[in-house]
């Protein structure tokens, strides 16, 4: 059982491993939705709400493959309650908000194929986390993915305004604006250790 | 086999392989499944294993998707494609385990994380699920292979530079100070962006001609 205390690992979640500057998940939406702070804030707020729930239903999952004995089964069983979770996520946000369910677009059903959340399931089974770490670590695995893509979206507000080559706009502009937000973060390296 | 039919499908499968290889390149086209290209591409063996990985899986389920394309119900196919992807992953992430156990510590979870390569679900959604047997084994070689090749010589780049050596054979003189940046996260995101920028000027000079 790992020891760790919950604020250290809400901060080595959301900051110093942050999930997309760090371990390079859930790059397709920040590419994709990072383009208006607004859409950005509700995309975030998305994907921390699926990762809460998957994160409590691979516990679950997991300790019943424990039992039953059927470790191969996991990767299976993980991906398709997080289907699950997105498509009532989907459902939900279509009912309450048809103009935020415009504005996400694809990208909504397309948080199933969202690295970040798989990888969260994968990895909290890893460091055997219990329950409450569990939730503890999809919070601020979920606050991470939100506050880098809140960051870009701010960047890349400002990107429009900016003079650049045209050969550079676009995907390649926001990859280095990217990488260089990955470097500020690796100050926060050593923090909640 | 019948010459003449061999004939006119020969220059379309062809091109289905061909496509992926340069024009619809999945990484510098595309820009697909950037999550493993970014993450695994620290060294160029890596690389190389997580691109056969990915192209594995990718014909696997690209053939059983055309396979069973008529037998799928439309509503539920992407589930359905899913439940297939996951399955070779689990075991392709066995049998790398089996082979060696350095390069399955190496590249960690993203060997499970393939099921959610976008790349391998967009191939099953828009190719396999329209077409022969044939043709999608011949896209999915092609998009494994270009895939494959865009994660080389990412992960090429940032070997050389970042720890002086291909393949983990040292080729820079002693001398030459590493670029250590090139190693961590930050060099995958430049890296990617200078090849993106090569490509896009390739392709600006193409179309100014």
């Amino acid at each position: 059982m790992n020891q760790e205390s919950f604020s250290q690992i809400f901060i080595n979640a959301a900051l110093v491993n942050n999930f997309v500057l760090a371990y390079f998940l859930g790059i397709c939406p920040f590419l994709g939705v990072s383009g208006k702070i607004n859409t950005a804030g509700k995309m975030g707020g998305a994907v921390t709400f699926v990762m809460l729930i998957s994160s409590m239903c691979a516990y679950g999952i997991h300790a019943f493959l424990e039992a039953i004995d059927a470790p191969f089964l996991q990767l299976i069983s993980y991906i398709v309650v997080i289907a699950s979770t997105v498509q009532l996520v989907e459902m939900f946000v279509k009912k309450m908000s048809p103009a935020l369910f415009q504005a996400l677009g694809i990208f909504l059903p397309l948080i199933t194929t969202n690295c970040a959340i798989l990888g969260l399931a994968l990895f909290q089974t890893n460091k055997g986390y219990d329950f409450f770490q569990s939730v503890t670590y999809a919070f601020g695995a979920g606050t991470g993915f939100t506050l880098a893509l809140l960051l870009m979206a701010g960047l890349r507000e400002q990107l429009d305004f900016a003079e650049v080559p045209k050969v550079i706009r676009g995907t390649v502009l926001t990859l280095v604006a990217a990488g260089i937000l990955s470097l500020a973060f690796m100050g926060f390296s050593g923090l909640g250790s | 086999m019948n010459n003449e039919i061999t004939k006119a499908t020969a220059p379309n499968t062809t091109d289905e392989f061909i496509k992926g290889l340069w024009k619809e390149n999945p990484v510098f086209v595309q820009v697909l499944g950037m999550c493993p290209v970014l993450a695994v591409s620290n060294t160029a063996v890596n690389a190389l294993a997580m691109g056969l990985a990915t192209a594995f899986v990718l014909i696997m389920s690209n053939s059983l998707v055309s396979m069973l394309r008529n037998f799928i119900p439309k509503e539920v196919r992407i589930a359905s494609y899913i439940l297939i992807i996951a399955t070779f992953v689990t075991m392709i992430d066995y049998a790398i385990q089996a082979i060696s156990v350095d390069l399955h510590k190496n590249l960690g979870a993203f060997i499970s994380l393939i099921v959610v390569n976008c790349l391998i679900l967009s191939r099953a959604e828009a190719f396999a699920s329209k077409n022969t047997l044939t043709k999608s084994i011949m896209d999915a070689l092609g998009m494994g292979l270009g895939f494959t090749l865009g994660l080389v010589s990412l992960g090429m780049v940032r070997e050389i530079l970042g720890s002086g050596s291909i393949f983990g054979i040292a080729i820079l003189p002693d001398t030459f100070q590493e670029w250590v940046i090139m190693i961590l996260p930050a060099g995958g995101f430049f890296t990617l962006a200078a090849w993106l920028l090569v490509f896009n000027l390739y392709k600006q000079k193409r179309n100014a001609l």
